[in-house]
């Protein structure tokens, strides 16, 4: 028998908060339990979601940008000689206006080019051609809005009677309309995936609660508070969250790059606008660290909210 | 109520009853000064248990008042329980110790709960599982253990952090005589030290052992207490006690 060990006692704190070892009462399953897969499966989707909404949030912004100061006039007049000479008309008029930044008429091989799907092989000069419009693609040093629309539909149409003048947005509207939704669409998802989310670590919260019970019980009853305690849980579902994220971004990244890839692949303007950027990677990023701290927050509210119903 | 100032644990009127069923403690009084030393005894179901729970505050009485180190624990605010429960050493009848943690980890919670740091608690944990005569254990998961073994580890888990009072629920029922007289001696040292001391027993034996004690004696869910001794005890001279108040 060794000396007696009640006659140095420790200099114990009644009011401590900080619990050493705290991690070790809780028993950590890790990769081997359900929890990390279930927040990287949701972690993979909301990354997913997010890179969809970016891609399609820059899409709109950049196709918005490019046509918002865009203007096409077309000379819409069944003899070519006629339609000629508005069109030169026009073109003068436009490029002497004040905010006009560039005028370009459409050259008519570039007509036929682009009709040529629809159209096939024909000259649009040719006399037993379709009649097509004649084209003037104009840039304003501004935005289009409706009263300088109208106030150029008025100047044109006095010297260029055939002439109809639209805004290029007003053609694409529709798209972004569509663009729109699906954007919010994507922002739906991702609100419903954190809900999950958050339900699953409740529910994990809850059963790791359940399995530990009688230890939490005896933390308890010596004294444990229920800071102290949550604190363990919280810890242990956070570790959870940061393994689970990590495969999850893992997972969700390299789909969109593959996508990514894909889309790159068609070739569309309109589809390269939709690349996301350096900031747009770094949101992605941080999806994990968003998921880690709902993970914690909601594994401390469970277990304190538990504890309460505990003397 | 009169008197009970500077006392750890004061009874007034107390019943317990679960749920809708007869009270299984009633008009419980009594009043524990600190360097006390108490038998708790009664039949089975008489309400020893019951009546440590409330001691240990694991559960709150139906009615009366029970003030502990001087606060009405009752009306206390349930953040501040904690500060209270680390002030009481507590034996459980049947252990309760955490599976998954060793023999040493087990007697270290309560200093780990407390704050204690890791360099701390190395050498008073092993000293106390070498007075226990488990030095060669401590390593070794509750479930490896003897239910003796297991008992003398409950009991070093109690008693670590010296506690003000330690309540322990029939802490000798699974070790031999030899060691059920040397676990006494050790409640008796930490008495000796300041520490009020219930212990909950079957063992008749064992009163006889600690001349200075006084028995509570539960009978179907009342305290016998003819002569007043529980309620009103002599005041002991009890020395100072190391721990602080929450």
């Amino acid at each position: 028998m060794t000396a007696d060990p009640l006659e140095n006692p420790v200099p114990v704190r009644r009011n401590a908060s900080r619990f050493g070892g705290g991690d070790r009462l809780v028993p950590q399953p890790r990769l081997t339990g359900p929890m990390p897969w279930v927040i990287a499966i949701m972690i993979a989707l909301t990354v997913m979601a997010a890179g969809a909404g970016l891609a399609l949030r820059n899409l709109a912004g950049n196709a918005t940008a490019e046509i918002a100061d865009g203007l096409t006039v077309q000379i819409v007049e069944g003899a070519p000689a006629e339609k000629a000479r508005q069109a030169e008309v026009a073109v003068a008029v436009l490029s002497n206006l004040e905010g006009v930044a560039e005028v370009r008429r459409v050259p008519e091989d570039e007509l036929a080019a682009l009709l040529e799907p629809w159209l096939g092989q024909q000259g649009v000069a040719e006399e037993d051609a379709i009649p097509v419009p004649a084209l003037i693609d104009v840039r304003l040093s501004g935005p289009v809005t409706d009263r300088r629309l109208a106030e150029l539909r008025a100047t044109l149409t006095a010297s260029a009677p055939a002439a109809r003048v639209d805004a290029q947005a007003r053609w694409l509207e529709p798209v972004f309309e569509a663009v729109a939704s699906l954007q919010w669409l994507a922002v739906g998802l991702i609100v419903l995936l954190a809900a999950t989310s958050a339900a699953a670590v409740w529910l994990a919260a809850r059963s790791a609660l359940g399995s530990n019970r009688e230890t939490i019980e005896i933390i308890h009853l010596l004294g444990g508070t229920d800071r102290q305690i949550a604190r363990i849980f919280q810890r242990s579902i956070g570790l959870d969250a940061v393994l689970g994220g990590l495969v999850g971004l893992s997972l969700g990244l390299t789909a969109i790059l593959l996508l990514g890839r894909q889309f790159s692949g068609l070739g569309s303007g309109m589809v390269a606008g939709g690349a996301l950027g350096p900031v747009d990677w770094g949101l992605l990023a941080a999806i994990p660290l968003v998921g880690v701290i709902l993970a914690m927050l909601t594994a401390r509210s469970t277990v304190l909210a538990a504890l309460r119903r505990m003397l | 109520m009169s008197g009970g100032e500077g006392s750890i644990a004061q009874f007034d009127n107390v019943g317990l009853r679960y749920g809708t069923e007869r009270e299984v403690l009633s008009d419980i009084a009594f009043t524990l000064y600190p360097g006390s030393f108490y038998f708790l005894t009664g039949a089975s179901g008489a309400g020893k248990t019951s009546l440590l729970r409330l001691l240990y505050l694991a559960q709150r009485p139906s009615r009366g008042i029970i003030r502990m180190f001087g606060t009405d624990v009752i009306t206390v605010p349930r953040a501040r329980l904690p500060a209270f429960r680390r002030r009481i050493g507590v034996v459980f009848q049947d252990f309760r110790l955490v599976q998954h943690l060793s023999a040493f980890d087990n007697v270290a919670l309560p200093l780990r709960v407390s704050g204690v740091p890791e360099s701390q608690i190395t050498k008073p944990v092993a000293d106390m599982l070498d007075w226990v005569g488990l030095d060669q254990r401590s390593e070794a998961r509750p479930a490896t253990l003897s239910g003796g073994e297991q008992q003398r580890v409950a009991i070093a888990r109690a008693v670590i952090a010296r506690p003000e009072i330690l309540v322990a629920d029939e802490p000798t029922g699974n070790v031999d005589p030899d060691m059920a007289l040397k676990l006494l001696r050790l409640f008796e040292a930490l008495n000796r030290l300041g520490t009020t001391v219930v212990v909950a027993t079957h063992d008749v034996h064992l009163l006889k052992k600690v001349p200075d004690s006084l028995i509570m004696r539960l009978d179907r869910g009342r305290l016998s207490d003819p002569t007043g001794a529980l309620r009103y005890p002599p005041r002991r001279e009890a020395p100072k006690h190391s721990s602080r108040a929450p």
